[in-house]
C-alpha cells in the first residue's frame, strides 16, 4: 500500500496577487456565490433553531392534557409522587426541590475551589503550567457520567457510612459532590477565561498603589471579571441540575424534602432522574407519561430561565473585557 | 487473500440468497432477561441461521411490543394487566401465557443484621414508614434504610401487590433500577433492607424467612414462600406446532432448558 500524503499549502495563496477590482463576470458569480452561501449558512442555522422549538413545543404539548386533568397547582404543591398506585398522584414539589437542593449544594462545593483554581490558573503559575493543566482540567469533564456514578455508589457511599456514621451512602451529599467534581471544569474555564481577559494595566495599577498580591486579586482582579465568574456559576449550575445518570445512581430517589432542610446525609430525587428512571415502564398515552413530560416542562424552563441570565452576565462580562 | 474474500463474498451471498433467514424477536422484562439470553444463546448454536434478539426494557414494554407487533416473544414478570389485554386484542393481538419458571422476591438485609425472620406486616409497615428502626422489630437500634426497585419494574409490581397489599410506599424509601443496585446497596448498607430476584442471591446479603418461610427452590416452586411469582412468556395465540415461537416457548420443558433455567437462579417447573 502506498500512502501520498497530502499536499498542503500554507501561507498566502495567489489570491493575493488578485486585483481587487473584479471583472463583471467575476461580479456575477460572486454576488451569486455569496447569495448562495448565505442560503445555506441560513438553512443550517434555521434548522438547528427549528429543532430546538419543536423539542419545545413537543414536550409542553404532550404535558398539555395531563396538566389541564391533574391541575398545575397540585402538580406543582404535592408532595406525593405516586405514579403507579391504583389512584396515582403526580406530586412534583419533591422532585423540583430535590434538583434545586442537590444543585446549589454542588455549588456550595464547587464555585469557591472553581474560583480559586481559576484565580491560580490565571494569575499565579506560569503560562507554560497553566496551559498544560488547563486541557487537563476542561478533561474531566468528558469523563462519562455513568462512571461518576459508578465511583458514586461503589466508592463513595460505602466510604461516607463508614466515615461519617450516615445510615445511608447514596444520598443528597454523595450526589452534590459528584456533581461539584463535574460543574468544575465548566466553571475553572469559563472564570478563568473572564480573569484572563482583563487587561495587565488592571493589576500594575494596583501594584503600583502598594496593593499586595491578595488585595489586588480580592479586591481588583476578581470585583472586575466579575460578570464572567456569575456566568461560570450560572453555567455550572445548569451542568449540575441538567445531570441525569449520575443523580439516579448517587442520590437514593427518595421523594421526600430533607427534613430537617440542611441535612444533606437524606436521599433525594431529582427531575431529571425520575424522568429517566420511569419513562422507560409509562405507558404511552397513560398519565404516568405525560405526568414526566410536565415534569420535563419545569426542567426545560428552570434551564431556559438560567441559560438567560448566563447570557446577560457573558455578554456583560465581553463588554467589560473590550473596555479595559 | 484477495481472492479468498472474494469467494467468501459470493459463498455468503449464495447461501444468504438460498436460505430465508428467521427472525424471533423477544422483548421485555429484565428479569426474565438472563433466561431469554441463555434460551437464545443455545438457539443461536442450534439454529445458525436463526436471527434472534433480546431486548430487555421492561415488561411493560414486552407487553406494549406484543401488542403492537413489534416482538414476538414478550417475557414478562408478571401477568398481564387488564388494560394491556384489551390493547392487545383492540391490535388483534390475543395474548396466551406460557410460564416458564418460578421467582421469588427474597427479602434481603445485610449479613451483618441479627434479624433473621420479619412477617409480611412488618415488611409492609417498614416500607410504609411505620418501622423505621430495627430494634422495633427485634434488631440493634439502628435507622433501617429502605431500598426498592423503581415503580415501572415487574419485580416491584410483585412486591407491590403481594407484600404492600397497595399501600403506598413511604417517602423515605430509597429506589434502584435493577436487582444488582438493589444487592450492592444492601451489600454495603448495615441498616438496609431491600428485594431481589431469587437469581440474585449470594453470601454477601442476608435472605430473611418470611412468615417464617425461607425462600428457596422448594418453597418457592411450591408456592409456599409468600412473594413467589411465576414469570411469562406471552405470544399472539398459541404458537403454531413446529414454529421457531413454539420451539422456544415449549423449550424449558426440555431437559436443557430446565437446566439453564437452574443456571441462571431461578426455579423451573418441571420435575427431572
Amino acid at each position: 500500500m502506498e500512502s501520498r500524503g497530502l499536499t498542503l499549502t500554507l501561507g498566502p495563496s495567489d489570491d493575493r496577487r488578485r486585483p481587487l477590482a473584479l471583472t463583471p463576470r467575476e461580479d456575477l458569480l460572486g454576488f451569486i456565490g455569496s447569495y448562495l452561501g448565505r442560503a445555506v449558512l441560513f438553512l443550517i442555522t434555521g434548522t438547528s433553531v427549528l429543532a430546538v422549538l419543536l423539542i419545545l413545543l413537543f414536550v409542553i404539548l404532550r404535558s398539555v392534557p395531563f396538566l389541564r386533568d391533574f391541575g398545575v397547582g397540585e402538580f406543582l404543591t404535592s408532595r406525593a409522587w405516586r405514579p403507579t398506585a391504583d389512584e396515582p398522584v403526580f406530586g412534583a414539589l419533591t422532585l423540583i426541590v430535590g434538583s434545586l437542593y442537590v444543585s446549589i449544594a454542588a455549588l456550595l462545593f464547587a464555585v469557591p475551589v472553581g474560583i480559586l483554581a481559576a484565580v491560580f490558573l490565571s494569575d499565579i503559575v506560569s503560562w507554560k503550567i497553566r496551559n498544560v493543566a488547563k486541557p487537563v482540567v476542561e478533561i474531566l469533564a468528558a469523563i462519562p457520567s455513568v462512571a461518576y456514578g459508578f465511583f458514586a455508589v461503589l466508592v463513595l457511599a460505602p466510604w461516607m457510612q463508614r466515615r461519617f456514621g450516615f445510615s445511608t451512602g447514596t444520598n443528597a451529599l454523595n450526589a452534590s459532590v459528584i456533581l461539584a467534581i463535574m460543574a468544575l471544569p465548566t466553571i475553572i474555564s469559563v472564570a478563568e477565561d473572564a480573569i484572563s481577559a482583563l487587561g495587565r494595566e488592571l493589576r500594575e495599577a494596583s501594584y503600583s498603589l502598594g496593593a499586595t498580591r491578595l488585595e489586588t486579586m480580592t479586591k481588583v482582579v476578581i470585583p472586575a471579571a466579575h460578570s464572567g465568574i456569575i456566568a461560570a456559576v450560572v453555567l455550572g449550575m445548569m451542568r449540575a441540575i441538567g445531570e441525569t445518570m449520575v443523580v439516579w445512581m448517587a442520590s437514593g430517589n427518595a421523594t421526600q424534602i430533607p427534613h430537617p432542610w440542611w441535612d444533606l446525609s437524606q436521599s433525594i430525587r431529582t427531575m431529571t432522574a425520575t424522568i429517566a428512571g420511569e419513562m422507560g415502564e409509562a405507558p404511552e398515552g397513560g398519565a404516568h407519561r405525560s405526568a414526566l413530560f410536565a415534569v420535563g416542562v419545569v426542567l426545560l424552563l428552570m434551564t431556559f430561565v438560567l441559560n438567560i441570565v448566563s447570557e446577560y452576565f457573558l455578554s456583560r462580562a465581553k463588554k467589560a473585557a473590550g473596555k479595559s | 487473500m484477495q481472492k479468498m474474500l472474494i469467494s467468501a463474498l459470493l459463498f455468503s451471498l449464495l447461501v444468504g440468497g438460498s436460505v430465508q433467514a428467521q427472525t424471533l424477536q423477544i422483548e421485555g422484562s429484565t428479569t426474565v432477561g438472563p433466561i431469554a439470553d441463555a434460551f437464545a444463546e443455545y438457539f443461536k448454536r442450534v439454529y445458525p441461521d436463526l436471527n434472534i434478539t433480546v431486548k430487555k426494557t421492561g415488561s411493560g414494554d414486552g407487553a406494549a411490543a406484543l401488542a403492537d407487533g413489534r416482538c414476538d416473544i414478550a417475557t414478562m414478570s408478571r401477568f398481564m394487566k387488564d388494560k394491556e389485554f384489551k390493547d392487545a386484542v383492540g391490535n388483534g393481538v390475543y395474548p396466551v401465557a406460557h410460564v416458564v419458571a418460578m421467582d421469588g422476591v427474597c427479602v434481603v438485609v445485610h449479613p451483618s443484621n441479627p434479624v433473621g425472620a420479619l412477617t409480611t406486616a412488618q415488611i409492609r409497615d417498614i416500607y410504609a414508614g411505620k418501622i423505621t428502626n430495627w430494634s422495633q422489630v427485634g434488631g440493634p437500634s439502628m435507622p433501617i434504610v429502605v431500598i426498592s426497585r423503581d415503580t415501572s419494574s415487574g419485580t416491584y409490581e410483585t412486591f407491590d401487590e403481594i407484600v404492600m397489599a397497595k399501600q403506598p410506599m413511604g417517602p423515605g424509601v430509597e429506589y434502584v433500577n435493577a436487582n444488582p443496585q438493589a444487592h450492592a446497596r444492601v451489600k454495603t448498607t448495615q441498616g438496609a433492607i431491600g428485594y431481589v430476584g431469587i437469581g440474585f442471591l449470594d453470601r454477601e446479603v442476608k435472605a430473611i424467612m418470611v412468615d417464617q418461610v425461607a425462600p428457596n427452590r422448594q418453597t418457592i416452586a411450591s408456592g409456599v414462600y409468600p412473594v413467589a411469582r411465576p414469570l411469562f412468556l406471552f405470544t399472539n395465540g398459541y404458537p403454531k406446532l413446529g414454529s421457531m415461537v413454539h420451539r422456544f416457548c415449549a423449550f424449558y420443558l426440555t431437559e436443557k432448558g430446565q437446566e439453564l433455567v437452574e443456571a441462571k437462579g431461578f426455579v423451573p417447573l418441571t420435575a427431572y
